[in-house]
């Protein structure tokens, strides 16, 4: 699998991510999902990572530069479905994820999305990581 | 301590990582480790295999399986012959990068595991130690 599919619902992108990205698959998912916020006009970006069994410095570092991408370009960015293993072993790798925001599932993720695009407040709450935390 | 079981593989581009990733995997689920046990060495294996191929120029891994008084651990052996580290306790420290990243890698992997032990010599490469024990 060369591209990861991006599917645009209800005026959000959605991307499910159900492959073991190697560096250069995360890379191209970043500027593919870049490329279709400003086509779209999409307000939200969602994220599934339920799938995905680890989620190392490099991913952590694609997902903080998405939202802070997306946050430029006027939209909210969620990362849903994180798995505990993997939510432990990120803060102990010293990744906080300050960058994003995230929720539990796809259902609550699209209420926050919806929630931030009504307060208007797709630029904070969340700041970019542009150094360790 | 002698390794219960042994094998090396070639680690030399992004695929090789992923290849790492399943590999170091299925012998942290064969030593019996937790979910988070897995995850914490799997992640620490990725970290190191990428600065491998990135900083590296590629290299090697040899993984070992572990027992000691009927505890199972594992441990892996990244090689490369690349540049080498000219500072490694700066290298440890977090935030600090030469390659654009996070500068999480080495510090972060050190955390991951329970003994981490890093070798370099300037002009002939890195040998880097990590080895996880069931809890």
């Amino acid at each position: 699998m060369d591209q990861i599919p991006i599917l645009k619902v209800e005026g959000c992108l959605l991307v499910s991510i159900q492959v073991d990205m190697h560096d250069q698959l995360a890379m191209a998912l970043q500027e593919d999902l870049t490329c279709r916020i400003v086509e779209s006009r999409a307000r939200g970006v969602m994220i599934d990572i339920s799938a995905l069994e680890i989620v190392d410095s490099f991913i952590g570092r694609m997902l903080n530069n998405i939202a802070a991408m997306a946050r430029v370009l006027d939209a909210a960015t969620v990362v849903v479905g994180m798995r505990p293993a993997v939510a432990i072993t990120l803060v102990e790798l010293g990744l906080a994820m300050t960058g994003v925001h995230t929720a539990l599932d796809v259902d609550r993720g699209l209420k926050l999305i919806r929630t931030l695009i009504a307060q208007g407040d797709v630029r904070t709450g969340a700041r970019v990581a542009t150094s360790p935390v | 301590m002698p390794p219960v079981r042994s094998e090396t593989i070639p680690v030399r581009n992004s695929e090789d990582v992923l290849r790492v990733r399943q590999i170091v995997r299925n012998w942290a689920v064969a030593a019996k480790f937790s979910l988070v046990d897995q995850t914490k060495l799997v992640t620490a294996a990725s970290e190191i295999a990428r600065n491998t191929v990135i900083y590296g120029g590629g290299g090697e891994l040899t993984l070992d399986a572990l027992e000691d008084r009927g505890r199972h651990g594992v441990r892996l052996c990244f090689r490369d012959r690349g540049p080498g580290i000219d500072d490694v306790e700066r290298a440890l420290r977090d935030g600090y990068t030469t390659g654009g990243g996070l500068g999480l890698g080495l510090g972060g992997a050190r955390r991951l595991v329970n003994d981490f032990a890093i070798e370099s010599r300037t002009g002939a490469g890195t040998t880097v130690r990590l080895t996880r024990w069931k809890t």
